[in-house]
């Protein structure tokens, strides 16, 4: 039915022609063309960094395009900034709400709003009621936005933005913190809004979604433009596909695990997040010496989690985190245990996070005082040793070719590879048994990134396990012995990095918990009809 | 009974000096600046005062012919100026420079407690001594009516005016559009910037509004409550403010039952018989004790309407985002 409506209509309502961004040498989108016409809703479906969010960013105003054209209703509007992109009736709910927290909803709906006529708080109050009755939300717009759940929030988000008069209305992942029955809630008053003649743009990544609620998809991949397809002319394994693309050979060397070992058994852990949400559901898994254990995933599905759950910084409700010495080969249990105490273990765990300025280093002191972070301890006078630092600090400006002035530079100044370099030059001098890195060689240019594989080996060689938190698929399918596929706080599946299938880890990335159930409800509501 | 009523009048006329103060300091916190240079604005902007006053006076051949409305005016508007001035400097060192508030606080009060004893070193003090009589000045018909025309109504001018500001800044921070907008930028600038409300101009104009306000309670405090002479304590009276302010939870009408309080206590010890000059200090610090008291209930209580603005002492630039 949804498509018959596209069709008779067909009235455009924001183009965008040949759209191209750049943030220093990387290019975001490429000439990028979008359609989207009055009362649909369209997906923009990529796959994490393939540019669907910088896109809608230029849409809303809070990226102007390097090149290309935008035309609302047929016109060629610029739009340098939210309050233009308003004015063109086009509004965004972020991913990360703007909201603020110890106001009611209405007074964050007219924060800001200049009617030229001073509406009252009271009117605006009506002029909210009369929304959330005409798109059927739910919403106690009394209540404070601190005592909101996500879901409310994200209603605030949508109203304020219809308040605003849009009829362009783009959401960025709105479902990535809705429970189910939230999503199925949330999808109505989107279908609702598509059918009073709102264009509906959603980004995102999860494909039941889109073949749920969407009318066409618009894939991306490395910031190109894909492929528009129908939603009811496609089917999963076509998406994924076009998400994924054909596998790309990287000239990555992969070498054979020599006598690899257990030596970190991770067995049903779990843990949840203060609201009660499962950041990890009973994950299991074996990381073995000499190998490098991939993990791939959605970003945000718990990678970050299950790091810091070994690394001593996350309470886990249940399970074990088993660590076998290399010499001793004796077991031990490393689960609710704080960085220190691991260390004062003996076990040589070395963990490279995702937030390098804000967990790995500290962007104000310089390399030889980073260095120190590690080793401060050492020494039996009052006064550091920097003597020691100093050294290693040198050493691996010299072995890991690191671009700096010198080692009295603060590591803010460097740039991104070389940054990633001396953190990981510091992890890697305590010739860790175990190293795991999250997205090491995120905003890296090709030759530090090739740098950075390289000292992944040379661990590997020597005899580490290494667990690789990555997210081009090509690059872990090249790297790792074994990739395991995160979703959902779930591991969904651990493949042979030499013989897997792209589109076989796209769909297991893309296979969540949620969509189990949803097909469930879905199924349910099927059977009540046809009975 | 008449010792009850001088010490409840006291109480009152140093309950305004902390009100002006802290109602300064509310509205400049509400923008998310913690303006730490209260106690040196207070005293810029008592001897502002004094210094109109004593220009005033200057002019005249003689003080017998001051007359009331000069008298008043022309201090009050030095005053105004002289700590708006110093509310200018501390939003261009913050918002402009980037530079830090705590820091920017803290010097602008050394600095201003240094400009106050200059000034006033140069000052005829007979001056202000001669005007505070126009600023005290109450109603006529107040001493006719006994114990309630002494406690509600001999006051000067001053208290009934900044009882009414302390009530119009409440109402206009709560009921307001201007002070939803106002307390946005102090909850989250962000958002305030994505929803085209101009950050750098509210906080500029609260911290500039405020400073004045709370400079004008340094000249009542020399004015009125000193009746004209001048003493070398008005900062205490900015920490005093500054500590009322979280007494108050950022409430301006809890501020002005938490000024009278605060004046009570502070001034407690002449009305109890027998305090040594030990006990006296300690009594004087009771002030003090409510404040860590209420920090300690408002924490433990941990409600988020309770608590600072979310933005207090965070300078916000845009590139960030």
């Amino acid at each position: 039915m949804s498509t018959a409506v596209v069709e008779n209509q067909k009235q455009i309502a924001l183009e965008l022609r040949n759209i191209t961004k750049t943030f220093g040498r990387v290019v975001a989108n490429k000439n990028v063309d979008l359609t989207v016409y009055r009362g649909e809703i369209l997906a923009i479906l990529g796959e994490n960094g393939c540019g669907k969010t910088t896109l809608m960013n230029m849409i809303s105003g809070i990226y102007y395009p390097d090149e290309g054209q935008i035309f609302v209703d047929g016109e060629e509007v610029v739009i340098r900034s939210p309050k233009d992109a308003f004015a063109h009736r086009i509004g965004m709910v972020h991913q990360h709400f703007k909201l603020v927290d110890v106001f009611n909803a209405t007074e964050n709906i007219v924060l800001g709003v200049k009617d030229g006529q001073k509406t009252s708080m009271a009117e605006a109050q009506k002029k909210v009621e009369a929304l959330i009755d005409r798109y059927g939300f739910q919403l106690d717009f009394k209540k404070n936005i601190h005592e909101m759940s996500v879901s409310e929030k994200q209603t605030v988000e949508i109203v304020k933005v219809l308040y605003r008069s849009a009829d362009i209305l783009i959401l960025d992942e709105p479902t990535a913190v809705l429970t189910p029955q939230e999503t199925e809630k949330l999808f109505t008053v989107l279908r609702r809004m598509r059918d009073d003649g709102k264009s509906i743009i959603i980004i995102t990544h999860k494909l039941h979604e889109v073949l749920a609620l969407t009318d066409r998809v618009t894939v991306l991949r490395r910031g190109e433009h894909i492929a528009t397809v129908n939603t009811a002319e496609t089917d999963e394994n076509q998406l994924t596909e076009m998400m994924v693309g054909k596998k790309i050979s990287l000239n990555i060397e992969r070498l054979e695990p020599e006598n690899p070992r257990d030596r970190l058994i991770v067995s049903h852990i779990s843990c949840t997040d203060r609201e009660g949400i499962k950041l990890l559901d009973d994950v299991s898994f074996t990381a073995r010496s000499g190998e490098i254990l991939g993990i791939a995933g959605i970003a945000g599905s718990g990678q970050r989690e299950l790091l810091e759950s070994i690394a001593g910084l996350q309470n886990l409700d249940c399970g074990e985190i088993t660590y076998f010495d290399p010499k001793t080969e004796k077991a031990v249990e490393l689960r609710s245990k704080t960085p220190l105490q691991i260390r004062d273990l003996g076990v040589r765990l070395s963990f490279v996070p995702e937030d390098r300025l804000g967990m790995g280093l500290v962007g104000d002191m310089d390399i030889i005082d980073n260095m120190m972070l590690r080793s401060y301890r050492r020494g039996h006078s009052m006064f550091v040793d920097r003597k020691k630092p100093r050294d290693l600090a040198e050493e691996i400006i010299q072995s890991l070719e690191i671009a700096t002035p010198s080692a009295t530079t603060p590591v803010r100044r460097l740039s991104g590879g070389n940054v990633q370099k001396v953190l990981l030059g510091r992890e890697i001098a305590s010739s860790p048994t175990v190293l795991m890195a999250a997205y090491p060689v995120r905003g890296l240019d090709i030759n530090s990134s090739y740098a950075i594989y390289h000292l992944l080996n040379a661990q590997k060689k020597s005899g580490a396990a290494v667990i690789f938190v990555g997210e081009d698929l090509d690059v872990l399918m090249a790297l790792c012995d074994r990739i395991m596929v995160i979703a959902s706080g779930r591991i969904a599946g651990i493949v042979d990095g030499k013989t897997a299938d792209k589109r076989e880890i796209g769909l297991l990335m893309t296979k969540s918990a949620t969509a189990d159930k949803i097909q469930k409800s879905a199924n349910n509501g099927k059977e009540t009809v046809s009975s | 009974m008449t010792l009850l009523l001088t010490f409840l009048t006291s109480t009152i006329r140093l309950g305004i000096t902390l009100l002006l103060g802290s109602t300064g300091e509310i509205i400049t916190e509400k923008s998310g600046h913690l303006n730490l240079g209260i106690p040196g604005i207070m005293c810029v902007g008592a001897a502002c005062g004094c210094l109109g006053e004593s220009l005033y006076t200057s002019s005249l051949d003689s003080y017998d012919q001051m007359s009331p409305l000069p008298a008043v005016i022309i201090p009050i508007l030095c005053s105004l100026l002289g700590s708006a001035l110093m509310g200018l400097i501390y939003s261009f060192l913050t918002v402009t420079l980037r530079a830090n508030q705590n820091v920017t606080g803290l010097a602008l009060t050394t600095f201003g407690v240094g400009v106050t004893n200059y000034i006033i070193s140069q000052l005829e003090f007979v001056s202000f001594q001669r005007g505070s009589r126009f600023f005290t000045a109450a109603l006529p018909f107040a001493d006719k009516l006994g114990w309630f025309g002494q406690l509600f109504l001999s006051y000067g001018f001053l208290v009934y005016l900044s009882l009414a500001i302390a009530i119009v800044a409440s109402i206009v921070l709560t009921k307001t559009r201007l002070g939803l907008h106002l307390r946005s930028v102090g909850e989250n600038p962000a958002t305030a910037d994505a929803m085209g409300i101009n950050v750098t101009l509210y906080r500029y104009a609260a911290t500039c509004v405020g400073s004045a306000i709370a400079g004008l309670g340094g000249l009542f405090f020399v004015m009125d409550y000193l009746g004209g002479n001048w003493e070398y304590c008005i900062d205490a009276m900015g920490w005093l403010s500054i500590a009322l302010v979280i007494f108050a939870v950022w409430k301006p009408h809890v501020s002005i039952l938490g000024s009278f309080l605060f004046g009570g206590l502070y001034i407690a010890y002449n009305y109890i018989g027998g305090v040594t000059f030990a006990q006296k200090e300690l009594l004087k610090m009771l002030p003090y004790v409510v404040t860590i008291l209420v920090l300690i209930v408002t924490s433990i209580r941990n409600k988020r309407e309770n608590q600072p603005p979310a933005g207090l002492g965070l300078n916000y630039y845009r590139e960030e985002r």
